[in-house]
C-alpha cells in the first residue's frame, strides 16, 4: 500500500495515508483529482470494482465526507478515496460512467443525505423513502427521536431497561 | 400522484377514444360495511367454528418476524395440522399476519393488502415492533402501534417470537374467533374514518383510493 501511495504520489497530490490493515488503506484528497485517480487506479492498478459509496457528516466541520471504496481483486486488497465536500449545497461529479452501480449509490446519498450528483441516473427520483418532506434523515441535524414521536402514535407504558444492570438485579440481586 | 395513476385519453383496439379515471374507475370506492352476526346465535356459532378451523394466512412478510414463518410452515413445525395454511394472494386468505416492524411505505402496501382480503379476516401483530415499535422505537420511518392503522385481533409477544409462540397464538386466536370475539374487520368499518384518518398522517403521498377493496 505505501508503495502504490508514493507511486501515486508522485502523480496527484495527494493526503496522508491511512493504513488500517496491510490490506486496506484510505487516501484523501481534492475532489478534483478525484476522478482521474480512480481512472488511474482502475486501468494501471487494477482496483476494477467498486465496493461501495458513502457519506459521513462532519457536521461540526461543515462539510460531507464522500468514501469511495475500491477493490483490487487479484491484489486482495482495498483502497478508499475519502473527498470532502462543503455541507452547504452539497453536490458532486457524478461516476455513473465509470462504475454504472454509482448511480445507485448517488441516488440513495441524493435522497439521505441531499448530496446532488448532478446528470446521474434517475437521482431526483425517489429512491426509498415515499412522501418524505423533512430534511433527508441521515444528516446528523436531523433529529429522529424527534421525528418519530412528533409524527407517531407512540403507545403509553414502554420502560427501557439497561440491559447489564436489569440482569444483575434479576440474577443476582444480594451481590454487586 | 404516479403517471399511471393520472386521468388520461386511451384509445381502443376499436379506434374508440375514452377518457380513464384509474382512481375512480379501476377502483371501488364505497366504504366496507359491518358484517352482523347470523340471524341466530347456534347458526353464528357454527360459522365460527368454521372460521376458526379454516386459517388461510397471506403469504406477505414484513420485518424480521417472517423468517419464523418458514419453519412453521414446512414439517419442523408443522402449522397445517392445525389446519393453518399460507396462500399467495390477499383474495384468497383471511388471516394477515404483520410480521414485524411496518416501514411506512410497508404500511402502505399492508394496508392495501388488508383491504383486498374478503370478510372474515384477521389480523395478527407479531412481535415487539408491532406492539411499542420495540427497537425501532425512535426510527424515522416505522410506525410504533400497529392498531392505530389495522384493526389487530390478537399480538404475539416476542423479539422474535419463536414458532411455538405463534402456534400458540394461532391457537389463541381459534378460541377468540369461537368465542365470536375476533371483530376487526368490523372494527374497521365502524370505525373507517378514524383508521383514514391515522393512515392518512403517516403516508404522505396518498395515491390510492381510500378503499381499494
Ligand atoms: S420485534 Fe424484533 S424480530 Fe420482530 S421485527 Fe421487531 S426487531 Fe425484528
Amino acid at each position: 500500500m505505501h508503495e502504490l501511495h508514493e507511486r501515486l504520489k508522485a502523480i496527484f497530490p495527494l493526503g496522508e495515508l491511512t493504513v488500517q490493515r496491510p490490506d486496506l488503506a484510505f487516501i484523501t484528497l481534492g475532489r478534483e483529482h478525484l476522478r482521474p485517480l480512480l481512472l488511474e487506479l482502475r486501468h494501471r492498478h487494477g482496483f476494477t470494482h467498486l465496493v461501495l459509496l458513502t457519506a459521513v457528516d462532519w457536521i461540526e466541520e461543515g462539510c460531507f465526507q464522500l468514501t469511495y471504496l475500491l477493490n483490487d481483486r487479484a491484489g486482495a486488497r482495498d483502497l478508499g478515496l475519502r473527498v470532502m465536500l462543503p455541507r452547504e449545497g452539497a453536490s458532486m461529479e457524478s461516476i455513473h460512467d465509470l462504475w454504472p452501480t454509482a448511480a445507485t449509490y448517488q441516488r440513495e446519498l441524493r435522497e439521505m443525505f441531499g448530496i446532488d450528483f448532478p446528470a446521474s441516473p434517475g437521482v431526483d427520483e425517489p429512491f426509498i423513502l415515499e412522501g418524505w418532506r423533512d430534511i433527508p434523515p441521515y444528516r446528523r441535524d436531523f433529529d429522529t427521536l424527534k421525528f418519530a414521536e412528533e409524527n407517531f402514535n407512540q403507545r403509553p407504558g414502554r420502560a427501557t431497561l439497561d440491559p447489564a444492570r436489569h440482569m444483575r438485579d434479576r440474577l443476582h440481586p444480594e451481590g454487586e | 400522484m404516479k403517471e399511471e395513476l393520472e386521468k388520461r385519453v386511451v384509445k381502443g383496439p376499436d379506434g374508440v377514444e375514452f377518457e380513464v379515471d384509474p382512481l375512480r374507475d379501476y377502483y371501488c370506492q364505497s366504504a366496507p360495511t359491518v358484517m352482523p352476526p347470523a340471524y341466530i346465535k347456534i347458526v353464528e356459532e357454527l360459522f365460527n367454528w368454521a372460521r376458526a378451523e379454516s386459517i388461510w394466512i397471506l403469504g406477505f412478510g414484513t420485518g424480521c418476524g417472517a423468517i419464523e414463518m418458514r419453519p412453521l410452515m414446512t414439517p419442523r413445525f408443522d402449522a397445517y395440522r392445525y389446519g393453518i395454511q399460507w396462500r399467495p394472494t390477499p383474495r384468497q386468505a383471511n388471516l394477515f399476519v404483520i410480521s414485524g416492524y411496518l416501514s411506512v411505505k410497508t404500511l402502505k402496501r399492508a394496508i392495501r393488502s388488508y383491504e383486498q382480503m374478503q370478510n372474515p379476516k384477521y389480523v395478527v401483530g407479531l412481535g415487539s415492533c408491532t406492539i411499542n415499535g420495540g427497537m425501532y422505537w425512535d426510527s424515522y420511518n416505522t410506525i410504533k402501534r400497529l392498531d392505530d392503522y389495522l384493526p389487530v385481533d390478537l399480538y404475539i409477544t416476542g423479539c422474535m417470537p419463536r414458532p411455538e409462540a405463534l402456534l400458540a397464538g394461532f391457537q389463541e386466536l381459534k378460541r377468540l374467533i369461537r368465542a365470536g370475539q375476533a371483530e376487526g374487520a368490523n372494527r374497521y368499518a365502524e370505525q373507517f374514518e378514524w383508521y383514514k384518518a391515522n393512515q392518512k398522517r403517516v403516508i404522505h403521498d396518498w395515491d390510492m383510493p381510500d378503499y381499494n377493496w
